[in-house]
């Protein structure tokens, strides 16, 4: 419902503009994510979740209180923390004798739930463990996803979507070369086991424009287990993907690129007769006019002719 | 000869001290330069990966790898110089993400919307501060400020010819206003329920739930009726069919007759009317019903014969509890229905003194 569609008019300004701000617009901002505790949290998925936090600062919410729920069951605590703090993307921590160490990430669609997938964290290193130099917060980080796995299963190609979604910060049309400081490397193998490693960069020289990369091991160090998942149908997940008309790329349909790149053009023209084409006037091939009178007699003659056919052939 | 050669020990020497940038992939790595993303598809070394000593170390070698490709695509974009900083200018990202909230509906346009579409009226934007001749300085046509100027400039209001002399002509002025401001509201009230598609009736307010109710039945009905040809006189009328009743439904009628208000009578007839009402009032005779009458009576007879009874019972019952005995065990129990089993009566439990 647009602002001014509204029948009861917002009063103040600022109230205005915090409507605005809820609906949905063409170009999107970066996702805001919240995360939350659920029931019972131990120590490990605390501190994991707080260091995804520190990756994804300043577009995300910590939520330091426990919340007795059971995201896969009932998920509409989750849809209305993230209606409250306009957030599209949620990542929640639970412990249990059957699933120890537990988080689940997701995101959500119109303020319904997206996609939710649940991962155990194994082996976990934290950030603070590593005693080296950080990178700056707020850095577009590098993203690579090894191994074949990625893209055969059907969960990890949404998993994969979903860590995108999660760390790629937002879409930027032109990058600082001193700001491309950070990577980090998601393998997943066939065990259903996924290694999350963040690094720095550090690039040196290489006698070339084009420097040698260096990694120096930094953030955290998590072996994930994939565990149950929550996928939204295709056709939510096809709706959600939806490009507004505004950003569609227009393509002009006459111009095409042969194999040398060159640039080919097709025009469509009506039928032509070519008797009657009009063509360069040179004024040599201009007909007299005795010219003229003998091709209306000719053409007299051809009638008459045509027409005695037409009286014989009755 | 040699003078090249050692020209191209020298570079070769030079080459040697730096690492290569390149790497060697059996498969070709999948770039997204727009999310600066990398896709590598090849086998992963599972031995490798077991191992808990060798993990860290493989992963951090992949991950080296497919980062200096991924950044040597990078470096072959064009670059920018901005304010110091070298500035390379990303393509389009090729990986669909999903979005927060579904794509905006366009909004249909309001009535006066589409009348400056179809005529191409602009709007022209107004400057805040115009000149006025008579208060000489300038005056905010909007916002801050402006009723105090609007009141400097009429700090009085001339009375017309042709008006009533005794109007308040500052009364008259904020009624004018506050119906403006009223219709108004009703334009963008009618818009919104335009682009909802509501239908709103000329009176009442419209129906909101799946059903109507009966008042909002009863003016359609009418105005129903009266959308013929002789404006409903010839129209039948069910037996037991109201008229609607409401502010504004007259109009929608416009064939029906006026209930002509009766004329105010004198001072001497309204009297004689009001006193002729109070004697009806007070002369009225009670009406008897003969059968309640009757049943009273009997009823009455029946509940003075009963008395009687109980009188010559508790009369014996007295003298002996006048022995001064609390409890008196011989007294015995009272029984219902003088000991008969009675199965017309509705309560069969115990009696209870």
């Amino acid at each position: 419902m647009a602002v001014i569609q509204r029948i009861k008019k917002p009063t103040t300004r600022k109230g205005k503009k915090v409507l605005l701000s809820k609906e949905p617009k063409p170009i999107e901002g970066p996702k805001q994510c919240i995360f939350l505790q659920g029931r019972n949290p131990s120590e490990r998925t605390r501190k994991l979740l707080k260091d995804i936090y520190d990756l994804k600062k300043p577009d995300a919410a910590f939520l330091s209180r426990k919340n007795d729920f059971v995201p896969f069951e009932d998920s509409t605590l989750i849809e209305k923390m993230c209606y409250k703090k306009e957030a599209a993307l949620f990542g929640v921590g639970t412990h249990s004798k059957k699933r120890p160490h537990n988080i689940i990430l997701g995101r959500t669609f119109d303020y319904g739930i997206l996609d939710m997938i649940e991962l155990g964290a194994d082996n976990y290193k934290a950030m603070s463990e590593f005693h080296n130099m950080k990178v700056l917060a707020g850095l577009k980080p590098c993203l690579i996803f090894n191994g074949p796995a990625w893209d055969l299963n059907q969960d990890l190609k949404r998993l994969k979507s979903l860590f995108t979604d999660f760390f790629h910060r937002e879409k930027v049309e032109s990058i600082r070369l001193q700001g491309l400081e950070h990577v980090l490397s998601f393998t997943a193998t066939e065990t259903g086991s996924i290694f999350f490693r963040s690094y720095r960069i550090i690039l040196k020289k290489s006698g070339q424009r084009t420097p040698r990369i260096e990694l120096e091991e930094i953030g955290p160090s998590i072996d994930f287990k994939l565990r149950r998942t929550k996928l939204a149908s295709d056709d939510l997940y096809k709706e959600s993907c939806k490009i507004p008309r505004e950003i569609k790329p227009l393509t002009k349909k006459n111009i095409s690129k042969d194999a040398f790149g060159t640039k080919l053009g097709r025009i469509h023209i009506g039928k032509q007769d070519i008797n009657r084409l009009q063509t360069r006037k040179m004024k040599g091939l201009k007909k007299t006019p005795e010219e003229k009178k003998q091709m209306l007699l000719k053409k007299k003659v051809a009638r008459q002719s045509a027409r005695k056919m037409k009286a014989t052939a009755a | 000869m040699d003078i090249v050669n050692e020209i191209l020990e020298r570079e070769q020497k030079k080459a040697e001290k730096y690492k290569p940038i390149t790497v060697e992939k059996h498969l070709e790595v999948e770039f997204d330069v727009g999310t600066l993303l990398a896709s590598d598809t090849n086998d992963l070394d599972s031995k490798a990966l077991q191992s808990d000593e060798e993990r860290d170390n493989y992963l951090q070698e992949l991950a080296r790898d497919n980062t200096q490709l991924l950044l040597n695509k990078v470096w072959e974009l064009p670059t920018e110089r901005i304010d110091e900083a070298i500035v390379v200018r990303l393509p389009a990202p090729k990986t669909i993400l999903p979005r927060s909230k579904p794509v905006p509906k366009p909004k249909p346009l309001t009535k006066w919307q589409e009348f400056a579409k179809s005529k191409g009226i602009t709007n022209k934007k107004k400057d805040k501060l115009h000149w006025d001749e008579q208060l000489q300085k300038w005056v905010p046509l909007f916002g801050f400020k402006r009723a105090a100027a609007e009141k400097e400039k009429n700090w009085l209001i001339e009375v017309p010819q042709h008006i009533d002399p005794m109007t308040d002509m500052y009364e008259k002025k904020a009624s004018e206003k506050s119906e403006k401001v009223a219709k108004n509201e009703l334009q963008r009230l009618k818009n919104i329920a335009r682009a909802r598609k509501v239908k709103v009736p000329r009176v009442g307010l419209p129906v909101t739930s799946d059903k109507a109710n009966a008042q909002q039945l009863a003016t359609a009905a009418v105005v129903a009726k009266a959308s013929t040809a002789s404006l409903g006189k010839f129209q039948d009328k069910l037996p037991k069919e109201k008229e609607a009743r409401g502010k504004g439904i007259h109009e929608l009628i416009p064939g029906k007759e006026r209930k002509r208000k009766a004329p105010i009578p004198t001072p001497q007839a309204e009297k004689e009317n009001n006193l002729n009402l109070i004697d009806k009032i007070l002369n009225k005779r009670p009406k008897i019903d003969m059968d309640k009458a009757v049943s009273k009576h009997i009823n009455n007879e029946q509940l003075q014969r009963s008395e009687e009874k109980k009188t010559v019972k508790l009369g014996k019952g007295k003298r002996k509890i006048k022995g001064g005995n609390a409890t008196n065990f011989t007294a015995k129990k009272p029984k219902g229905g003088k000991g008969q089993r009675n199965p017309n009566k509705k309560n069969p439990g115990r009696k209870r003194r």
